[in-house]
């Protein structure tokens, strides 16, 4: 246990119902994963269980109700450089360059002014925005500014990265490319991955290995280890056996989730917002 | 005379369009042709406005004694300019509008600010700012001359109070309005407090704030000819009151325009300076 570089200890997150309609709602319940150091892990689950309940605790955003999140052995307690999150809607400063928002990251780490632009110009590299640099977000395409976001991410550093549905608002070639792009980043640098998806493919692609969660209280219902074979070596992984063989494992198990999600939404109490 | 002061600046805003199209498709008369008819086609209202001014006096069909004709009135502005009466008022407003102003934005921004961040400072302060809000300012007119006499003091102080709404109210908005995303994010980095209002909220909140001050340049000039026409030794106000009091028509109606050219400018101004700054807002040529 001690080897784990991320570790959810019997977590429990229970959102307190709003005044009046009453109801709390256990978004987790009793979650525990580990997560190894340099892994590159997907968490995928049926809508409202919890995922992203999950990546806010350990982004610090959130504190659990019951049980701990440990990060290198010690419990999370608040926000921290050594976490980086990319977040679904880019969460860009729209008043800032493409290289104003890398450098956004450096800031609040505080490095010296000298250092920011090689380390911005290095990281709009990495993700292949050079000569975007003074681009501001609304001249730029979805896909663009996921990357932008991304090299802000890894300009400061993070040993995790936590990635919250961060492609679901691309279209489907954009996204494909940047989940190759986003398997490369990973193997030049060597973080811990945190991804969040309801995608099964996304996860069976780039998953080292992939938790699947059930539906609302959100649990780990099995993690599931992905044996693609030498991915460089394949001219199209999606197509093959082992791909399908993944991904028919994991829609079979949350085949039931899903359902069990869908009759549970369908009488009773308003969605919580933030449980998704 | 308002036609010809504002174009300029109107043609300042934008000179994008000017240089560039001269290369494009159309040959340069054709463009320049192109541009006349466009300032004709703007300037329509105005000229019929300036031509049923002209002519309607002249023809009786209303008192030439309480409306001149626009030409006689120009003539009148250009004597007012020519002896310098005319910039010794026009100085005399500038002055009070720009100090009132000044001070409301020096006021009313950090209070904003500080409104928009504390909650419970909202909660605390929010009923009593829906009172003030409602109360018009010229209704308070008589208790700023009660209590700080017929100077300078009470109509910088009325000035200072109206545009005070317009730009603390915009800066709430602004500072509230902030996406939560952003906020998320930047949290997410660790930045502390003081760096987040800092490097986030306040600069998400300028176009808001400009916004407001915009309004409040508006409700400067507004204010203060109401408050001058009430014990004033000088200003555009005061000059239109006066020469109504002596039966001077056209000096009057040369103040008037006077202060919507005035007006006009300011806020052409503060239109292009907001815009400078929400570039990022705004979607402009992409």
């Amino acid at each position: 246990m001690t080897t784990d570089k991320i570790l959810f200890d019997r977590v429990t997150k229970v959102f307190p119902g709003r005044r009046g309609t009453g109801g709390a709602v256990t978004a987790l319940d009793r979650v525990t994963l580990g997560v190894r150091p340099g892994e590159f892990l997907v968490v995928v689950g049926p809508s409202g269980c919890g995922k992203s309940t999950l990546l806010d605790l350990l982004g610090g955003l959130a504190t659990p109700t019951a049980g701990q999140v440990l990060v290198d052995g010690e419990p999370v307690t608040g926000p921290g450089l050594d976490r980086g999150i990319v977040f679904q809607q880019y969460a860009l400063l729209p008043w800032r360059t493409a290289a104003g928002n890398v450098a956004f990251g450096l800031e609040a780490k505080g490095v010296p002014r000298a250092d920011r632009a090689d380390l911005v110009a290095h990281h709009l590299e990495l993700v292949g925005l050079t000569g975007f640099a003074d681009r501001y977000p609304h001249e730029l395409s979805g896909g663009m500014k996921q990357r932008v976001a991304i090299a802000r991410s890894l300009a400061y550093d993070p040993a995790i990265l936590l990635m919250d549905e961060p492609f679901a608002a691309l279209d489907a070639q954009t996204r494909d490319s940047l989940q190759d792009e986003l398997v490369r980043i990973w193997q030049a640098t060597g973080k811990t991955i945190v991804f969040i998806t309801h995608g099964i493919d996304e996860a069976v692609h780039l998953g080292g290995r992939v938790a699947v969660m059930t539906s609302r209280p959100g649990r780990i219902k099995q993690v599931i280890d992905i044996e693609l074979g030498d991915r460089d070596a394949q001219d199209d992984v999606r197509s093959s056996d082992a791909f399908r063989h993944h991904r028919h494992q994991i829609w079979t198990l949350l085949r039931d989730e899903v359902r069990a999600a869908q009759s549970a939404e369908r009488p009773v109490v308003p969605e919580e917002a933030r449980v998704g | 005379m308002v036609d010809i002061a504002e174009r300029p600046t109107r043609l300042a805003a934008r000179p994008a369009p000017t240089p560039a199209a001269s290369t494009a498709r159309p040959t340069l008369p054709g463009r320049l042709l192109g541009l006349g008819g466009r300032a004709l086609h703007r300037s329509a209202a105005l000229l019929a406005l300036a031509a049923v001014w002209e002519t309607a006096p002249r023809v009786g069909l209303v008192d030439r004694v309480f409306l001149p004709p626009l030409s006689e009135v120009l003539t009148a502005w250009w004597a007012l300019l020519a002896s310098g009466q005319l910039a010794e008022h026009v100085g005399a407003s500038l002055t009070r509008s720009l100090t009132g102003l000044g001070l409301a934005v020096l006021t009313a921004i950090p209070l904003g600010l500080l409104i928009g961040w504390y909650r419970p400072l909202a909660e605390l302060l929010g009923p009593l700012l829906e009172v003030f809000r409602n109360t018009a300012a010229l209704a308070l007119l008589p208790v700023f001359v009660l209590i700080l006499g017929l100077g300078e003091t009470s109509k910088i102080a009325l000035v200072l109070y109206a545009c005070s709404w317009p730009i603390l109210l915009n800066t709430i908005a602004g500072v509230k309005g902030v996406d939560p995303l952003l906020v998320r994010s930047a949290r997410s980095m660790g930045l502390n407090h003081l760096r987040l209002f800092q490097k986030v909220i306040l600069p998400a909140a300028v176009p808001t704030i400009f916004t407001g001050v915009r309004l409040a340049g508006a409700y400067s000039i507004l204010v203060l000819v109401a408050a001058e026409m009430v014990g004033a030794k000088a200003g555009l106000g005061y000059l239109v009151n006066y020469a109504q009091y002596n039966f001077a028509i056209p000096d009057m109606y040369a103040g008037i325009i006077t202060i919507s050219a005035i007006g006009l400018v300011v806020n052409q101004l503060l239109v292009a300076g907001e815009r400078r700054f929400s570039t990022w807002r705004v979607d402009p040529t992409a």
